[in-house]
């Protein structure tokens, strides 16, 4: 039990997290407490400071829109907090997705579809990028934000927040693809709103660190990574995981034995030590 | 075949390639894509919170955040869901079901966070003082088919006309003499575009099976004059020629000609 809870530490956190955000915009709007009101696109905590997602707004800006000052202020203050807690920190500790994909993904291993399927479907992770410049030329040609019109994010989000409805149906449908399709699908290649966070977190601070020296070779990290192509330097080299890509979601830090992985803020001072990528 | 062979595959050609690769699928999925964007944002049958800008600005501008639907204390407000058949995630109401009911404190509209709410559009300065006011807000228009109006066969109602917040502005009752009885009167509803704010509460309040009087957006309901016709009698009307702009003279083949010419030329009359 207390092995299953060290190896499960750092995403019973994310759960909590990610459950808890929901379960304040519930709150606020089933119950009426105002600690946090709104979604996850913009948001009020404590019905002073306003928090907005970067990424709509910057669709809506290429819509030709001119937007409040309110949002404007709220999606700065969200880009800043994941340029230095890592972008895609959003996508493995807030975003509700990431428990439906995730189950998909545990679903996969009780399956044990990794081995049976064996026609596996290669898609390059690059697609989010380019989801991600479709859906702002399309956002620019059709005057709509484009990716928040189809959004499964923005759907379970709304749903589980404002009623579920038939929301189910296209939550569904990403588990499907998830579970069958292609392996991480959604999270791991297509979704641009992770895109949009890779590029944000490039640099930033909080990193996952490894310490070559400590490594065994058992690759169990690898094999758990939802984005394993950021984990290129495992045993090879130490320093911190330098990829935007890397969710900081930590499930590599909990399955790693012998303690060659951790959370740790990059070193950008020290420059021998090779972290700046 | 020859020639292909000479060409050197270089990385530029490759990097290319995969470029215009990666354009081919996004072409692919631009047309779907762009196939519902199209269809969703020109949904024609959705009513917006009070002081919504025009729905193709309203399109551009909300986020989606719901913080309108948290505000109303009535539960009036819903963000489409997908079955809706309405612009995923924005804000809506559907009068029969909960009509607006004109807070005087409008609080769905100064917790918007872009500007979708146009805060502006439903206040006023009265000396010196801003202050919020509902009546300004224009979320819809209320028609009334009279063929299943039962006032208008002359059975006594005023279920719309007393529930509208704007009592006999919004609606008026108009009194008839009622022939086929002879000593009835018919009590007819009547909508004045001017006041009415589209709250829908008319609509929630009618009597009949299927509400006789319902809330249509304005971009339906709504008709425009043009520059065409001018109130002769009432002092200022014709200022609203002012802003018409260019040209507003209608253009037929016949028109191309001055009347005079065209008076007065035979070949016309004869043909």
């Amino acid at each position: 039990m207390r092995e299953w809870i060290r190896s499960h530490r750092f995403m019973m956190a994310r759960r909590f997290t990610q459950l808890s955000i929901l379960g304040l915009f519930v709150a606020a709007n089933s119950y009426g407490f105002r600690l946090l009101s709104g979604d996850l696109s913009a948001s009020l905590v404590m019905k002073k400071l306003p928090l907005a997602d970067p990424f709509a707004l910057l669709q809506m800006l290429v819509t030709g829109a001119i937007v409040g000052i309110d949002v404007l202020m709220g999606a700065a203050l969200i880009l800043l907090f994941y340029m230095v807690v890592g972008g895609r920190a959003f996508c493995s500790w807030v975003c509700p997705l990431n428990m439906v994909t995730d189950a998909a993904n545990g679903t996969r291993r009780v399956l044990l579809l990794d081995k049976t399927v064996e026609k596996k479907v290669w898609m390059s992770r690059n697609v989010r990028y380019w989801v991600l410049a479709l859906s702002l030329i399309l956002s620019f040609m059709t005057g709509v934000a484009a990716f928040e019109m189809v959004s499964p994010i923005g759907i379970l989000n709304r749903g589980i927040i404002f009623g579920i409805g038939m929301s189910a149906a296209p939550i569904l449908c990403i588990y499907l693809f998830d579970l069958f399709a292609v392996k991480n699908g959604w999270c791991g290649h297509i979704c641009p709103l992770g895109g949009f966070y890779s590029l944000v977190g490039r640099l930033s601070l909080v990193r996952i660190k490894h310490d070559h020296t400590k490594c065994t070779l058992c690759m169990k990290c690898k094999e758990i990574c939802p984005e394993k192509q950021v984990l290129g330097i495992i045993s090879k080299k130490s320093g911190a995981i330098a990829s935007g890509e890397c969710t900081n979601c930590g499930r590599c830090v909990e399955v790693c034995e012998s303690d060659a992985l951790s959370f740790g803020v990059r070193n950008y001072i020290n420059t021998n030590v090779g972290e700046k990528e | 075949m020859e020639t292909t062979d000479k060409i050197a595959i270089s990385d530029r050609r490759k990097f290319l390639a995969l470029m215009a690769q990666s354009g081919g699928f996004m072409a692919l999925g631009g047309m779907v894509w762009t196939g519902y964007l199209e269809e969703a944002k020109s949904a024609p049958l959705v009513l917006r919170p009070p002081a919504a800008v025009l729905e193709k600005d309203f399109m551009r501008l909300c986020i989606k955040c719901g913080q309108c639907v948290v505000a109303c204390p009535y539960h009036t407000l819903s963000l489409a869901k997908p079955g809706d058949t309405k612009p995923l995630g924005t804000p809506f109401f559907i009068p029969r079901e909960v009509p607006c009911h004109m807070c005087t404190d409008i609080p769905c509209v100064p917790v918007c966070p872009t500007g979708a709410l146009d805060e502006k559009s439903v206040s006023k300065i009265t000396e010196g003082v801003f202050e919020l006011d509902i009546t300004k807000a224009r979320m819809g228009l209320a028609v009334v088919d009279v063929q299943s109006c039962i006032a208008f066969w002359g059975i006594q109602c005023d279920a719309c006309y007393r529930a509208c917040p704007i009592m006999d502005s919004a609606i008026k009752l108009e009194y008839r003499r009622n022939e086929r009885t002879g000593k009835h009167a018919y009590l007819t509803p009547i909508v004045n575009s001017l006041t009415c704010t589209g709250c829908g509460l008319c609509e929630r309040a009618c009597v009949t099976e299927k509400a006789a009087i319902h809330v249509l957006p304005l971009e339906i309901a709504a008709g425009n004059i043009g520059s065409h016709y001018i109130k002769g009698w009432e002092q200022g009307d014709e200022q609203r020629l002012e802003k018409a702009s260019g040209d507003v003279t209608t253009h037929t083949k016949r028109s191309e000609k001055s009347a005079t010419d065209y008076l007065n030329s035979n070949e016309e009359m004869f043909k």
